[in-house]
């Protein structure tokens, strides 16, 4: 008959499923017998413990959502009350708001994984893109839902942060009134954002299936960036790669769990546990910490761009910060097509290697610089250097452009790469001698 | 065109287009028309709701006002500062070369009376609340307030003279009910 598939499962209930549906022969195809290099380090964990982190937030979110109240008299109240009065409200918050923070700690390092081993490059540049939209969903996500608690933090934090838009010209107010469906951030507010929090991480679901997809469609890259070319290169997904990812989720689950349950208010603002006021802004308001270098990156613009020799404004500093902010994840976006060098892996690039290196200390260093008042002087050890935090964001910022804009695309004219491995087997062989 | 891929082997020019371009067409008009009406509500349903506009106004009895000093007031979910200027901030205000500023703006434009300046004590930079309504709160090197996020400073006419705001402090529409009395919005 047309349409059927002929299933391999001898089990008959299986097999009456799988001719009508053949979900258990795709599984097997791609959890199963599914052709993976065989030398993956740990940071190829990374995207298993980003898709647990998905579920966990979602379930964890949807069980805060039966007792939390998404009104401004209650908001914070009904937060409270989880903490206090529901059974087992505190470990779902904590393990709530501790995951976010776990889940972009696991998005950044598994970006970075890419970043260093070419991951991105042909032909899985949509598979780089599409991980950047998760990137983006994401990172909305996360900034709808701290809103929710309803403390000076999430208020504040809210109110600058849908400000950006007013940054826009002659439509940036008109914007900006529309989504607050008022005049400042407020109840109106507060019930959609909880409506976009409760709807986007599905999205990201459904750009994890693509993403994934994709990921099956070119196979995964590895460490030494050199497709598979035989039988030899490759073991089966499962048992090695499930036991693999089981172990490595086990060792990221103690420190979530560490975290979680010794220092569940680490990562946290105090002022987030004081009501929303809308008369009084706290004294430094700051994101939480994953934001924090684009936050810096944000700040970072004190100038406006005019014509010269005039004092005709063309960019003021607030939209060219705005404007920056979203540059410096729009040259992500663009990155298969800046670092165009043949070879993937920078084990194997040893210029690119170093300034990959001097960017990840950057980044650091503009998340130090968004952590702080723009005007305070930066101190070692209690020693005052003399400028500001403000000119390490700027300089931060000139390299991060610097590096995407400027020396992705020259060293992939001008690098000379070190010879690669014959094939992954060969690689692997190789170190097991030294070994 | 967009009816037949293949534009050699017919007479289909742009310039002759057949009947089933034109029903393409008309039927891709259709569907975007009736996108964008689905569209609308759906946009226009985030807007402010007729009671939010409804609470668009605000009274603010000015007696209790001391010189020198200024009241905070809700007006639509946002603080307004109503400051009664003491003589010499009304001349500092109105003696400041205006045109030299980020955002130039005369004094007299700005107020109605010159000893009551009203305006939207948001600033204009990210939306904190600038300090300085208190004469013992910090109100920047101009005397007006001092915005604790990212340093903006504003004078006693309200106008941004340093830091990172790019416009003045919003001046609402007021109205002066009696000496003592002003409605806002």
């Amino acid at each position: 008959m047309v349409g059927l598939h002929h299933s391999e499962f001898k089990n008959p209930i299986i097999r009456w499923i799988d001719t009508r549906l053949p979900i258990f022969t795709i599984m097997q195809a791609e959890y199963g017998k599914f052709p993976t290099p065989k030398n993956f380090n740990a940071l190829w964990n990374f995207g298993a413990f980003a898709t647990f982190m998905l579920v966990a937030m979602i379930v964890t979110g949807i069980f805060l959502a039966m007792s939390y109240d998404p009104n401004t008299t209650h908001a914070f109240d009904s937060v409270e009350r989880i903490m206090r009065d529901v059974n087992y409200g505190w470990l779902l918050r904590y393990l709530h708001a501790n995951g976010a923070s776990m889940f972009f700690a696991v998005v950044y390092i598994h970006t970075f994984r890419g970043m260093y081993y070419g991951s991105f490059k042909a032909p899985r540049e949509l598979l780089w893109i599409l991980g950047m939209v998760i990137f983006l969903l994401l990172m909305a996500t996360a900034f709808l839902g701290y809103t929710l608690p309803w403390g000076q933090m999430s208020f504040w934090g809210a109110t600058v942060i849908t400000n950006l838009f007013s940054a826009i010209p002659f439509v940036g107010k008109g914007i900006v009134t529309w989504l607050w469906g008022g005049f400042s951030v407020d109840n109106p507010t507060l019930n959609r954002f909880f409506a976009f929090h409760f709807l986007l991480p599905f999205v990201i679901c459904a750009v994890v299936f693509l993403h994934v997809w994709a990921l099956h469609m070119t196979g995964s890259n590895n460490p030494t960036g050199v497709e598979p070319k035989t039988a030899a290169d490759t073991v089966p997904f499962h048992p090695y790669y499930t036991t693999k990812d089981i172990f490595g989720l086990v060792i990221f689950l103690i420190i979530y769990a560490v975290i979680t349950f010794y220092f569940p208010n680490m990562l946290g603002h105090a002022d987030n546990y004081v009501e929303a006021n809308p008369m009084v802004t706290p004294a430094h308001i700051v994101p939480e910490w994953y934001f924090l270098p684009f936050y810096a990156i944000l700040r970072a613009v004190t100038w406006s761009i005019t014509i010269p020799f005039t004092h005709i404004v063309v960019i003021e500093a607030k939209l060219g910060g705005v404007i920056a902010m979203f540059g410096s994840i729009a040259v992500l976006f663009a990155l298969p097509w800046l670092d165009t060098h043949p070879v993937r892996s920078a084990d194997y690039r040893p210029v690119l290697k170093k300034f990959i290196w001097a960017l990840v200390v950057v980044w650091v260093l503009l998340g130090m610089a968004g952590g702080h008042s723009p005007d305070d002087h930066v101190t070692i050890f209690g020693l005052d250097l003399h400028f500001t935090w403000v000119v390490v964001a700027q300089l931060g910022m000139l390299y991060y452009f610097v590096h995407f804009v400027v020396v992705l695309p020259w060293l992939s004219r001008h690098e000379k790469a070190l010879p690669l491995p014959e094939s992954i087997d060969a690689a692997v062989q190789a170190k097991g001698a030294k070994a | 065109m967009g009816s037949n891929g293949n534009c050699s082997d017919c007479s289909c020019t742009a310039s002759h287009p057949s009947r089933r371009d034109f029903i393409y067409m008309t039927a891709g008009a259709m569907a975007a028309v009736g996108a964008g009406a689905v569209a609308w509500p759906l946009v226009q349903s985030m807007e402010p709701a007729a009671d939010t506009l409804a609470m668009s106004t605000t009274e603010v009895s000015l007696a209790d006002i001391p010189a020198g000093t200024g009241k905070t007031v809700m007006w639509q979910g946002k603080p307004v500062f109503v400051r009664h200027r003491t003589p010499e901030e009304i001349k500092e205000a109105q003696d400041a070369d205006s045109a030299a500023m980020v955002d130039p703006e005369k004094d007299s434009a700005r107020v109605q009376k010159p000893e009551w300046l009203i305006v939207v004590g948001v600033c204009t930079h990210l939306g904190c609340v600038p300090i300085g309504e208190k004469p013992t709160e910090n109100r920047g090197e101009f005397g007006g307030w001092f915005c604790p996020c990212h340093g903006s400073q504003y004078d006693t006419s309200g106008r941004i003279r340093k830091g990172p705001a790019p416009r003045n402090l919003d001046v609402p529409k007021y109205t002066f009910l009696s000496d003592t009395s002003v409605r806002i919005g």
